[in-house]
């Protein structure tokens, strides 16, 4: 291969570090967020089906006001918001608590949906048994649950991941924002832009086969 | 009968809005006895069993099992409900299959029967899969433990439902029209493991339009009419002698459909 | 924790900034919509209708665009077009474009399953009075696709129009753009972003319980 400089293969053998560096920004942000917004999603989603009203008002409005908000003004009010209450907060956690903030709004509202649709009877079964009420909960509606649950709650990973991108205006070396400085470094713009689109595909890729494999796992609960 | 009364229902009430759907149940249920509801649709039969298992709560009246009142306590002359974990132990000592028979898609045939005894009465996995196991043959379907419930037929999925209640080893075990939502041929697989269980000495409180069946297994059956008992007693008394034109023209209608009942 | 003591003067001076903005904004997603829907019913009957060779290429487009992030379309629109020897758009003009394709991916999707979803008995009824193949599709198909697909659309809008925010990133001044601009001019971060985030906020209701009503008015076809 001609590694010259000015070819491709040479620019990005030659940026290698600082691409590395910012992909591994965006799978840690997105690993994160996941996490966070998946925990809080379902305690969320939880107290949004069965909460005691002003409960469930007050997560419903949550979630409402997060679901109407761009996830860029999201991060941006989280950004200044939590420097003028002087929280020191490196724009990455700033970041990562948007996003996660952002994606349990979706995991939660979910999580309520896949919850109404088990039919009623499976609750009222649990209950003949004697199951208590988290028992019915865990053993009982969270398993189907589940299964419903799954192809949204990756559509939710996937636009976390694409969100990441988004903590780049704060100034978080993501991969994007890598993207940008090497490009910045020796103006090869498509080219650069285009191995950014691929990365991105493989990562969302990823975690497609990931969804579809636990999609899979899940398989046997049927009607 | 000398036999105690496990379950005695007085003046149960129960409202949804402005329809009155109970006004006012009297019923004992004796220790070894199976009664059966009978009645036309409306007429409060499944409302009731729901009450009994407090998937409804009855508004008023009382209804006892053991002398117990069932989801409320008395304190100084005054209902008070109990709580979830209470409510929860009761329903545990009634056992209930559904016209739907609400299998656990999730379970295996074994997983739904073990769910109740280990989560429930807390007995550990070795011994619920004995006794689930047990109880599968009981319903001849010892063979099919390990299958998914859309793996069965309807009518092996109601014998499993079946042995999940029983399972539990309930004072009381409830059938709400558990064989309505089975295709024909598949009626007579349920209504032979009930009456096995039935000749065991189960007490059993069912609701059915199976006339022929209630006709031969039930010692007393109880034709609910609008909300009210309108006639009582044993199956010859009640199929021979109807005394009320409803009752007559119910069984007229069933007699249609089933043959020859009494 | 510090004393914050709101100033909403800075928000009434600006006032007319942030209608500009909100304006722009709404105009963005309903372009790009509008663009976007007309890519998406050519690339959704591309891939119904259309040879393989047709129909696989618009199956890459819709991949590409919806695995990419936005963000990274825009900046390789508005930054890639020029090396190109493509200058004459100015930013406004390259970001309606990259909003347009984004959106005729999605709607690519919805029209699709729109089309998917429409009972066979329709054609079928269609052809028996005789109607020819374009007519089917422009009497029968299209018409009852539209109703079918009428709550998407509204979300596909209510979402482009929250991703208008994206626009702030290449300097054009739509809300988040206004917003962060006087945030940084006056150090009134919570009147900013408080007042940024009212206007999405009630923007979205309203176009949602705007188009729930059209929804309602067309929604005899079910």
């Amino acid at each position: 291969m001609d590694l010259q400089p000015g070819t491709f293969a040479f620019e990005a053998w030659t940026a290698r570090y600082a691409l590395w560096r910012g992909l591994w920004a965006t799978i840690t942000t997105s690993s994160f967020s996941i996490v966070f917004a998946t925990l809080a999603g379902l305690i969320f989603g939880v107290a949004l089906t069965y909460g005691w009203w002003p409960l469930r008002l007050l997560v419903r409005l949550y979630v409402d006001f997060m679901r109407g908000m761009p996830v860029l003004v999201l991060i941006l009010f989280t950004y200044y918001g939590l420097a003028l209450f002087q929280v020191n907060v490196a724009p990455y956690w700033a970041g990562v608590f948007a996003l996660a903030g952002f994606a349990t709004a979706h995991v939660a509202e979910n999580l309520r949906g896949a919850v109404q649709s088990v039919p009623a009877g499976q609750m009222e079964a649990a209950k003949a048994i004697g199951l208590s009420f988290p028992k019915r909960l865990w053993y009982v509606i969270v398993p189907q649950a589940i299964r419903r649950m799954l192809p949204p709650w990756v559509n939710t990973c996937l636009e976390i991941v694409k969100g990441t991108t988004l903590l780049s205006v704060i100034g978080v070396v993501e991969l994007l924002l890598a993207t940008q400085q090497v490009i910045a470094r020796n103006y090869m713009v498509i080219d650069f832009y285009l191995l950014a689109c691929g990365i991105y595909l493989v990562v969302n890729f990823c975690i497609a086969q990931i969804g579809a494999a636990l999609e899979r796992r899940f398989s046997y609960i049927r009607y | 009968m000398g036999e105690e009364v496990l379950l005695r229902a007085r003046g149960v009430r129960k409202s949804f809005g402005n329809v009155e759907v109970l006004k006012g149940i009297d019923l004992d249920v004796r220790q070894g006895q199976v009664v059966s509801l009978i009645g036309a649709s409306g007429s409060g039969k499944t409302t009731f069993l729901r009450c009994v298992n407090l998937l409804e709560e009855h508004d008023g009246g009382e209804i006892l099992l053991d002398g117990d009142p069932i989801g409320y306590r008395m304190e100084g002359g005054k209902r008070r409900r109990l709580s979830e974990a209470k409510v929860s132990a009761q329903r545990a000592r009634i056992g209930m299959v559904f016209q739907q028979f609400n299998l656990f898609p999730h379970l295996t045939a074994e997983g739904n029967i073990m769910l109740g005894l280990t989560k429930v009465l807390g007995k550990g996995a070795a011994e619920a899969r004995d006794i689930a196991g047990h109880w599968l043959e009981r319903v001849g379907l010892a063979e099919r433990r390990g299958y998914y419930p859309y793996q069965l037929s309807g009518g092996q999925q109601q014998r499993v439902a079946i042995a999940r209640a029983v399972a539990m080893q309930p004072r009381l075990l409830l059938f709400d029209e558990v064989t309505s939502a089975l295709d024909p041929e598949l009626v007579a697989e349920v209504l032979g493991v009930m009456q096995k269980l039935a000749e065991s000495g189960m007490t059993m409180l069912l609701v059915s339009h199976e006339m022929l069946f209630v006709r031969d297994v039930s010692d007393r059956v109880v034709f609910l009419d609008g909300g009210q008992v309108a006639q009582a007693g044993p199956p010859k008394e009640v199929f021979g002698n109807p005394e009320s034109e409803r009752l007559r023209s119910f069984l007229g209608r069933m007699h249609g459909i089933f043959g020859q009942i009494a | 924790m510090i004393q914050y003591y709101f100033d909403w003067s800075v928000i009434w001076r600006n006032a007319d900034r942030f209608a500009y903005a909100l304006g722009l904004g709404l105009s963005l997603a309903v372009i790009s919509l509008f663009i976007g829907s007309v890519i998406g019913i050519a690339c959704a009957m591309a891939r119904v209708y259309g040879a393989r060779w047709l129909s696989w290429p618009v199956w890459l487009y819709v991949e590409f665009i919806r695995n990419t992030p936005l963000l990274l379309l825009v900046f390789f629109v508005y930054f890639g077009l020029p090396e190109l020897d493509i200058s004459y758009l100015d930013k406004t003009q390259s970001f309606i474009l990259t909003l347009s394709l984004y959106a005729g991916a999605y709607m690519t999707e919805v029209f699709r399953a729109g089309l998917a979803s429409i009972p066979k008995s329709y054609t079928e009824a269609a052809k028996a009075i005789g109607l020819r193949p374009w007519q089917r599709q422009r009497y029968v198909v299209l018409p009852v696709m539209f109703r079918i697909t009428l709550p998407a659309f509204s979300n596909n809008l209510i979402s482009l129009f929250k991703d208008t925010s994206l626009a702030a990133a290449i300097a054009i001044p739509e809300l988040t753009f206004v917003a962060r601009q006087i945030n940084a001019n006056t150090f009134r971060v919570m009147e900013s972003w408080l007042a940024a985030s009212a206007l999405y906020l009630v923007t979205c209701y309203v176009i949602a319980s705007a188009l729930r009503r059209l929804e309602r008015r067309y929604a005899a076809i079910r």
